[in-house]
C-alpha cells in the first residue's frame, strides 16, 4: 500500500537513479533520438524533489500531483507531458481511495491509459508505453520483480519505432533500447527498491 | 566547441532577454516565462491570437515572427526541446482577446503533446483554442501509423498567411479552415554540409567528411536519406526539386512561392546562388513563381546547408497574404 512517506521515498530513489544515469540516458537517446532524454528528465526530477520537500503533503494524491506539476513545468520535450500525465493520473486514481488502502496496480493502470491517450502510441511502437504495459500486466499477477522490469525494457530492443523521434529512422531504430523505456525501467526498479509498497 | 555564450544552462534565457531588449517596440517577454509576445500599440486589438513555439536553436524562428500581421506570441523551449505546457498556456492567455487562439505546431511528438496539454488547460478556462500541426518535410515517409513528417521551414509561410488573415479579422473557424487548406500545399526538403553543435552537448550531432553532403537532414540533425560527394549548387537544386516534383507533379500554369532557407552557417552568397539555380530549374518546368524569399529563417544552430520550400498557390488570396505588410523582427520585405 502507498503512503505519503513511501511514495516520496519511491520518487527520491527514482530521482537518484535518473541523476546517476543522466549521461547514460542521453547516450541511449543519441543513436535513435536527439541525445537529451537524460538531461530533460534530470531537470524535472530535481525540481520535483525540491517541490516535494517544500510542499505540505497531506495525501498520496498530493504527492503525485506535486510531482506531476513539477515535471510538467520543467521537462518539456516528449518526456515532460508523458511522465507528467502518468503522475497526474496517479494523483486522480489515488484521490478517492481510503488513505490506508491505496494499492499500486490500479494507479499504474490509470497511468497507462493516460499515456496511451496522450501520445497515441500502442504497445509495440518502441516507446515507454511498452514497459508500462508489461509492468501493468505483471503487477496484476503479484509483486513486480527486477527480472520482469529488465525483460520489459529489453523487449523494446528488437522493435521498429513507430512514434517519437526514433520513428524517423524506421528500420534503423531496430537493435537499440528505447530511452524512455530505460528511464521507465528506473522508475519501476525504484518501486521494487523502496521495498514496502508492494 | 567555440561559441559566444556564458553558462550553457542560461543560453535560452539570455537570448530571449537580448532579443526583447533589442526590439522593445515589437516584442516583450511575459514575466517568469520564455514566452515572447507582441508589444506594439495594437497588441490588444480584438483579433484571433496566433501562438507558436518550439525548441530553441532555430532563430529567428519563432520569436522573430511575432508582431503585427503575424504571430501574437512565440514560446521558446530549451535548445531543440519542446517548451512546457504552463508557458504555452501563459502565451495563449495573453494572446486571447475575446476571439480565441490558434496554435501553429511543428510535428514533433514533444511539441504536439506539450501544446495539447496547454490546450487542455485553456479548455478549462473556456478560451476557445484550435490548432494545426505542420508537417512539410518530405524527407521522411508520410504515414498515419507513425509520427509522420517533421515540421520545418515551411512553417513560416503558415505563420505569414494565417497572420495576415487574423489581422484582417478572420474568425477562429476561418483561420482553422485556411490552415488546413494551406498546409498540404507546403513542402520542404533540405541538404546539410555540416552538423550543428547543441551548447549543452559540446560537439556536433553528426559529422560529414570535408567533401560530403547529406540530403534530407532535419532541423535537429535528424539523419537524411542519402550521403553524396559534394556537388555543384545546380546539382543540389536539381536533386531537391526532383524530390519536390514527385510530390507536386510540376505542370505549366501552376503557381508557386519559393523559400530558400539557410540552416545557420551557410553564407547568403551561397543561398542566392542556390536560389538562382532553383529558379532556372523551375523555369524549365514551366511553372510560374509568384513569390520568393531567401535568408536564414529557420536555422539549426550552426548547421551548414539549406532547405528548399515550395508552396503551391492554388488560391490568389494566399499570395496576397504572403505580401501583406508586417512589423516583425525577422520577416523582412
Ligand atoms: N507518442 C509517444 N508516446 C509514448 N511515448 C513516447 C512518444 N513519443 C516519445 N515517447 C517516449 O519519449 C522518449 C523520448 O523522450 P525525450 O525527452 O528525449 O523527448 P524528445 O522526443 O527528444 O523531445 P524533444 O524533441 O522536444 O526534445 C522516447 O524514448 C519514448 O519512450
Ligand atoms: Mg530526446
Amino acid at each position: 500500500m502507498l503512503t505519503v512517506a513511501n511514495t516520496t521515498k519511491w520518487l527520491q530513489l527514482f530521482t537518484d537513479q535518473v541523476n546517476t544515469n543522466q549521461d547514460a540516458l542521453n547516450q541511449y537517446d543519441t543513436p535513435i533520438g536527439d541525445g537529451d532524454h537524460g538531461s530533460n528528465l534530470a531537470r524535472g526530477t530535481t525540481a520535483m524533489m525540491d517541490s516535494l520537500n517544500k510542499a505540505d503533503l497531506k495525501s498520496v494524491s498530493d504527492v503525485w500531483k506535486t510531482a506531476a506539476m513539477a515535471i510538467i513545468s520543467k521537462v518539456g520535450g516528449a518526456a515532460g507531458p508523458l511522465y507528467g500525465t502518468a503522475f497526474l493520473e496517479m494523483a486522480k486514481a489515488s484521490k478517492d481511495r481510503p488513505a490506508d488502502d491505496i494499492a499500486v496496480q490500479p494507479l499504474i493502470d490509470a497511468s497507462l491509459k493516460g499515456l496511451l491517450k496522450r501520445g497515441g502510441a500502442v504497445p509495440g511502437d518502441k516507446t515507454m508505453v511498452d514497459v508500462w504495459t508489461d509492468v501493468d500486466a505483471d503487477l496484476e499477477k503479484g509483486p513486480l520483480t527486477s527480472d520482469q522490469v529488465k525483460t520489459a525494457v529489453e523487449s523494446t530492443k528488437p522493435m521498429e519505432a513507430k512514434k517519437g523521434r526514433a520513428s524517423y529512422l524506421g528500420k534503423d531504430s531496430v537493435g537499440h533500447l528505447d530511452p524512455g523505456s530505460v528511464s521507465s525501467g528506473f522508475f519501476f526498479e525504484s518501486l521494487i527498491q523502496e521495498g514496502e509498497i508492494q | 566547441m567555440k561559441k559566444i555564450i556564458n553558462n550553457v544552462d542560461d543560453v535560452v534565457a539570455e537570448m530571449v532577454d537580448g532579443m526583447v531588449r533589442s526590439y522593445p517596440q515589437i516584442v516583450k517577454k511575459l514575466p517568469d516565462t520564455e514566452a515572447i509576445v507582441r508589444n506594439d500599440a495594437d497588441r490588444d486589438k480584438s483579433i484571433v491570437g496566433l501562438v507558436s513555439g518550439g525548441g530553441s536553436g532555430h532563430e529567428p524562428t519563432h520569436a522573430g515572427y511575432v508582431g503585427q500581421g503575424m504571430l501574437s506570441a512565440a514560446v521558446a523551449g530549451q535548445v531543440f526541446t519542446s517548451p512546457t505546457p504552463d508557458q504555452i498556456y501563459a502565451a495563449i492567455k495573453d494572446a486571447n482577446h475575446g476571439k480565441g487562439v490558434f496554435l501553429i505546431i511543428k510535428n514533433y511528438s514533444g511539441d504536439v503533446m506539450n501544446f495539447d496539454m496547454a490546450k487542455d488547460i485553456a479548455d478549462m478556462d473556456d478560451i476557445p483554442v484550435k490548432s494545426i500541426v505542420v508537417d512539410d518535410d518530405i524527407a521522411v515517409e508520410n504515414s498515419t501509423y507513425t509520427q509522420g513528417r517533421r515540421g520545418v521551414a515551411g512553417t513560416i509561410f503558415v505563420h505569414k498567411i494565417l497572420g495576415a488573415a487574423a489581422d484582417q479579422g478572420a474568425d477562429l473557424d476561418q483561420i482553422d479552415s485556411l490552415a488546413h487548406q494551406i498546409v498540404p500545399n507546403i513542402k520542404t526538403i533540405g541538404v546539410a554540409l555540416s552538423g550543428a553543435t547543441v551548447p549543452a552537448v559540446g560537439k556536433p550531432g553528426f559529422t560529414l567528411a570535408d567533401d560530403e553532403i547529406e540530403y534530407g537532414v532535419g532541423i535537429h540533425g535528424e539523419p537524411g536519406y542519402r550521403k553524396e560527394k559534394l556537388q555543384s549548387s545546380k546539382d543540389m537544386a536539381h536533386e531537391l526539386l526532383e524530390k519536390l516534383g514527385s510530390e507536386f507533379h510540376f505542370e505549366a500554369g501552376q503557381h508557386y512561392a519559393v523559400l530558400v532557407n539557410g540552416m545557420g552557417a551557410t553564407p547568403l552568397m551561397e543561398q542566392y546562388i542556390f536560389m538562382n539555380d532553383v529558379l532556372n530549374e523551375l523555369d524549365k518546368d514551366g511553372v510560374s513563381v509568384d513569390y520568393t524569399k531567401v535568408g536564414n529563417f529557420m536555422t539549426s544552430l550552426d548547421m551548414a546547408g539549406v532547405s528548399l520550400t515550395l508552396m503551391k498557390l492554388d488560391d490568389a488570396h494566399w499570395l496576397q497574404n504572403l505580401q501583406y505588410p508586417v512589423k516583425t523582427i525577422a520577416w523582412g520585405a
